[in-house]
C-alpha cells in the first residue's frame, strides 16, 4: 500500500494532538484530547503519564479512522513534546512510580540552590549549554530518587528508567515492558543539563554532580532515524523522529539555515536562531541548545531566548483589569488612539528574564499622565511584547554574531496585525508567518518524513512552506531608537523593587517560568 | 437642555408592548393601548421596521419585535476578534484554493478588509489590511449587500460608479443581482472592480445566522472562471462557502 501521510504526535503542557499530513505539508485530520493538571502543592505541577499515553492509544488510531486511512498508509510517525518534564517508571510492569514533575513545577528550587554553592557548578553551564535552573530535568530526577525510597537502587540497575515525554511515549508505542524501545533525541537530552552539548552523549561527570545513575538514562538519538515499528495504537507504523516542542517549530518553519529565527508568540514566547554546526556560548543570558539532528548528519544548534509575560500580559489586561472582554480586541482599543502618550509597561510579574535575568525585579507602568487612556494601555501591553522581542533579538545578534535579517512568526498573538507591524517595526527587520499554524506539529512530521525518506531532503521542505502574511518595517530610525531608550529607561525602573528581606514588601514573587 | 423626544418615547413604548408576550399585534391594537393615532403609530412602526426592530408577518400584516433588537447585544462582533477566530480556515482555504483570501467587512459604504492571507506562491504580495473596496463591484460587498437591506438601502438611486465596462452601474441590476446572491450563497465578481481579476464571496454568520462578514478568494479571471462560460469554477465556490461555514459554526452560528 503507498504510503500517503505522516501522523505527526504534539504531546505538549496541556493537551495532546495527533495530526495527519499529506505529502504537502497540508493538515488532513486532527484529533485532540486534554489531560489533567495536578496542583498537590504550591509550585508544584504534575501530570499523569499513564493517562497521556492512554490518550495516545485513543488518538492515533481516531486521526485514521476519521479519514478512512489504513496504519500501512503512514509513512512514519513524529513526537514534538513539552520540553523537561521528567517521568520515573517500572521497566517491568510499565507503571510511573509517581506522577510526572512537569517543565513548570519549581519544587527543586531549595536542590538547585544546593547545586549552585557546589565548588563544581561552574562545569554544568559549560558543559550542557544551560544556566542551573528548576527548569530543567536534572534536579527533578535527583529529587525523586531522594524521596522514593529503594528507589536509587533499582535505577542503578536499570529497573527503573528515565525518560522525558517523548521518551515514555516511544517506549510504549514500541512494546512498552515487552522490548520498548528506551531511547531520547538530542534535543531533549539537551534540556536536562546532563548532556555533553559537544559530544551529544551523556556526560559521567555531570551525571556524578547530579547523583544520577546511567543505567537509568535512555540512549541518545538523532531526532530523525527510525527508532523501532509500533507495536501499539498504530502497529507497523515507523516511530521516525523526536523532537522538543519549540526545537520543532523551528523545525517547522524551516529555518534549516545558520542565522534563521523564529518566535512562537503564546502565553509566554519563544525566540530560536538557528546558530549552524556550533553551539555559541551566551554571554547574554541565553540558552545554547541542540536545535535537532538528521541521521548521521551533524547536529545543529540553536540560541534561545523565553520571555516570559507576552500573551499572559494581554490576559492580565482582560481578566484583572477587565479593560477588555476578549484578546483580540486589545487591537481594537490600541487602535483607538495613534500612540503610547508617553506610557510604558514592564510586564516584570516575576523578575527580569533574557538578557537581564533580575529576579528582584517586578512589573511598571510608567509615564502616567491625566493624558493617559485605557487606549494608550492598550498600546503599552502590546507594545511591552515588541520591545521584549527586539531585546532577545539583540542578545542573539550579539552572541552569535549574526545579524537577523527576517523573523518567522507563529502562534495565536501572530492574528495580531498592529503588533506584528510593531514588531517589524523595532526590529527594522521584515516579520513573516508561514501558512500552517501548526508549525510544532509540522515540524516532528518533516523530521520523521525526512527519516525514511518520504520527503527527499531539505529544500523539498522549504518548497512547501508559504508566506501567509508579511510586515515591512516602516518606523523610521530615529523615532525607533527614542522609544528604545524610553522602554530602557522604564525596565531600570522595575530593578531592586523586592527587597532583600522579602517580608517588607509582602508578597514574595517566586521565580515563575514562562509558559508554553 | 432639551425635553425628551417624543416620537422615541412612543417607539420604546411600541418595543415594550410588543414584548409583552402577546405575540405579534395589529397596527389597530397598538394604536388604541397606547391611546395613539394610527397614522402616527404606523410611521413608527415602520421607521422601526426600517432599522430591523420590528418585523411584519407578511400574510397577517401584523407586527412583532426584530431580529437584530434581540441580538443587540450579542451581533456586534469586534473585527479583531473576526480574524482571530477566522484565520486558521482562512490559511487552510488559500491552500486549497492557490488564491489569495481576504475578509472584509461594512463600513461606512464600503468594504473593509479586516484580514488577508497571501496567494500561496511566494510572489511578492503586500498586506491589505485596512484597505476598502467598493460594495457594489466586489463579491464581498455583494455579500454584505445581500444579506443587510439597510446597508443595500442606502445606496445611490442613480448609476453606481463604473470601475470596468462589467461594473453593474444600473441599482435595478444590482438589486437583482442581490436576490441572486441571497439565492445561491455566494458572489462573485468577474472583471467588475479590476480587469482581469475575479472574486467569489461567501456569508460568514455569527450568532442567530445574522452576517457578520464575508470571506472571498481573489485572482486572475482564468483561474477562478476557467470555462469559457464566464462562470466561476463551482470547486472554487464549494471551497469558499465551506471555510464559509466553518468559520459561522466557530462564531456559534448554529444551523448554518
Amino acid at each position: 500500500m503507498v504510503a500517503h501521510y505522516v501522523m505527526s504526535v504534539d504531546q505538549g503542557t496541556t493537551s495532546t494532538r495527533c495530526i495527519l499530513f499529506d505529502r504537502g505539508g497540508r493538515l488532513v485530520s486532527v484529533t485532540q484530547r486534554e489531560h489533567k493538571q495536578y496542583f498537590p502543592k504550591p509550585g508544584w505541577v504534575e501530570h499523569d503519564a499513564a493517562e497521556i499515553w492512554r490518550n495516545l492509544e485513543h488518538l492515533a488510531p481516531e486521526a485514521l479512522h476519521r479519514v478512512g486511512v489504513d496504519p500501512r498508509q503512514v509513512a512514519a510517525l513524529g513526537i514534538a513534546n513539552q520540553r523537561e518534564t521528567t517521568v520515573l517508571w517500572d521497566r517491568r510492569t510499565g507503571h510511573p512510580i509517581s506522577r510526572a514533575i512537569t517543565w513548570q513545577d519549581t519544587r527543586t528550587d531549595t536542590l538547585v540552590a544546593e547545586f549552585a554553592k557546589h565548588p563544581d557548578a561552574a562545569m554544568v553551564a559549560e558543559r550542557s549549554g544551560l544556566p542551573l535552573a528548576t527548569y530543567f530535568s536534572a534536579p527533578r530526577i535527583r529529587w525523586l530518587l531522594d524521596h522514593t525510597p529503594g528507589l536509587y537502587e533499582h535505577a542503578e540497575c536499570g529497573d527503573v528508567l528515565f525518560g522525558t515525554m517523548e521518551t515514555w511515549l516511544i517506549w510504549n508505542l514500541t512494546g512498552g515492558p515487552d522490548g520498548g524501545e528506551h531511547v531520547t533525541d538530542v534535543t531533549n537530552a539537551s534540556r536536562t543539563l546532563l548532556m555533553d552539548i559537544r559530544t551529544l552523549q551523556w556526560d559521567p561527570e555531570l551525571l556524578a554532580f547530579f547523583g544520577v545513575p546511567a543505567g537509568m538514562l535512555p540512549r541518545i538519538r538523532s531526532s530523525a532515524e527510525v527508532y523501532g515499528r509500533a507495536e501499539r495504537a498504530v502497529p507497523g507504523v515507523r516511530i521516525a523522529a523526536a523532537l522538543g516542542d519549540q526545537q520543532a517549530a523551528l523545525f517547522g518553519q524551516t529555518c534549516f539555515a545558520r542565522g534563521e529565527a523564529k518566535c512562537t508568540y503564546g502565553t509566554g514566547s519563544f525566540l530560536l536562531l538557528n546558530t549552524g554546526d556550533t553551539p555559541v556560548r551566551s554571554t547574554h543570558g541565553l540558552l545554547s541548545t541542540v536545535a535537532y539532528r538528521i541521521g548521521d548528519e551533524p547536529a545543529a544548534y540553536a540560541l534561545e531566548g523565553s520571555i516570559a509575560v507576552t500573551g499572559s500580559l494581554v490576559q492580565w489586561f482582560r481578566d484583572s483589569l477587565g479593560l477588555i472582554s476578549t484578546a483580540p480586541e486589545i487591537e481594537t482599543l490600541a487602535r483607538s488612539v495613534e500612540d503610547n502618550g508617553g506610557c510604558y509597561i514592564v510586564p516584570a510579574f516575576s523578575g527580569l528574564y533574557a538578557p537581564y535575568w533580575r529576579s528582584e525585579a517586578r512589573g511598571v507602568i510608567v509615564g502616567l499622565t491625566s493624558y493617559i487612556t485605557k487606549g494608550h494601555l492598550a498600546r503599552a501591553v502590546l507594545e511591552a511584547t515588541g520591545w521584549q522581542t527586539r531585546e532577545v533579538v539583540d542578545a542573539m545578534n550579539a552572541d552569535s554574531g549574526l545579524a537577523l535579517t527576517a523573523l518567522k512568526v507563529d502562534g495565536g498573538m501572530t492574528a495580531d496585525n498592529l503588533l506584528m507591524q510593531f514588531v517589524a517595526d523595532v526590529l527594522a527587520a521584515p516579520v513573516v508567518r508561514p501558512m500552517v499554524a501548526e508549525t510544532v506539529s509540522l515540524g516532528a512530521a518533516y523530521a520523521a518524513g525526512l527519516a525514511v525518506g518520504y520527503w527527499p531532503d531539505l529544500e523539498g521542505l522549504r518548497r512547501n512552506w508559504h508566506r501567509a502574511a508579511l510586515w515591512n518595517p516602516a518606523m523610521d530610525a530615529e523615532r525607533r531608537e527614542g522609544e528604545y531608550a524610553n522602554w530602557r529607561r522604564a525596565v531600570e525602573r522595575t530593578f531592586d523593587w523586592l527587597q532583600p528581606d522579602g517580608e517588607k514588601s509582602g508578597k514574595s514573587g517566586k521565580s515563575e517560568e514562562p509558559e508554553k | 437642555m432639551p425635553g425628551p423626544v417624543q416620537s422615541i418615547e412612543r417607539a420604546a413604548a411600541i418595543l415594550r408592548l410588543l414584548a409583552r408576550g402577546s405575540g405579534r399585534l395589529g397596527v389597530g391594537e397598538i394604536a388604541a393601548s397606547l391611546g395613539l393615532a394610527k397614522g402616527t403609530t404606523h410611521g413608527i412602526l415602520r421607521t422601526l421596521q426600517g432599522v430591523g426592530f420590528v418585523e411584519q408577518d407578511k400574510s397577517s400584516g401584523k407586527y412583532q419585535l426584530g431580529a437584530t433588537l434581540l441580538h443587540l447585544g450579542t451581533s456586534y462582533l469586534d473585527v479583531n476578534e473576526l480574524r482571530s477566530r477566522a484565520i486558521n480556515w482562512a490559511d487552510a482555504l488559500a491552500a486549497r484554493s492557490g488564491e489569495a483570501v481576504w475578509i472584509g467587512t461594512l463600513l461606512d459604504g464600503k468594504v473593509l478588509i479586516v484580514h488577508h492571507v497571501f496567494r500561496p506562491d511566494d510572489s511578492l504580495q503586500s498586506l491589505d489590511v485596512g484597505a476598502l473596496l467598493p460594495l457594489h463591484a466586489t463579491a464581498l460587498g455583494k455579500v454584505l449587500l445581500a444579506f443587510d437591506t439597510q446597508a443595500a438601502a442606502c445606496l445611490p438611486d442613480t448609476g453606481l460608479e463604473p470601475l470596468t465596462r462589467r461594473t453593474l452601474v444600473s441599482p435595478a441590476a444590482l438589486k437583482r443581482e442581490l436576490t441572486k446572491v441571497r439565492e445561491r450563497g455566494f458572489a462573485d465578481d468577474i472583471e467588475e472592480a479590476t480587469l482581469g481579476q475575479a472574486s467569489i464571496a461567501a456569508p460568514i454568520r455569527g450568532y442567530g445566522g445574522l452576517v457578520v462578514g464575508a470571506i472571498s478568494i481573489a485572482g486572475s479571471v482564468d483561474r477562478l472562471c476557467p470555462s469559457s462560460a464566464g462562470r466561476p469554477d463551482p470547486a472554487l465556490v464549494d471551497f469558499v462557502q465551506n471555510a464559509a461555514q466553518m468559520i459561522s459554526r466557530d462564531l456559534g452560528a448554529g444551523r448554518w
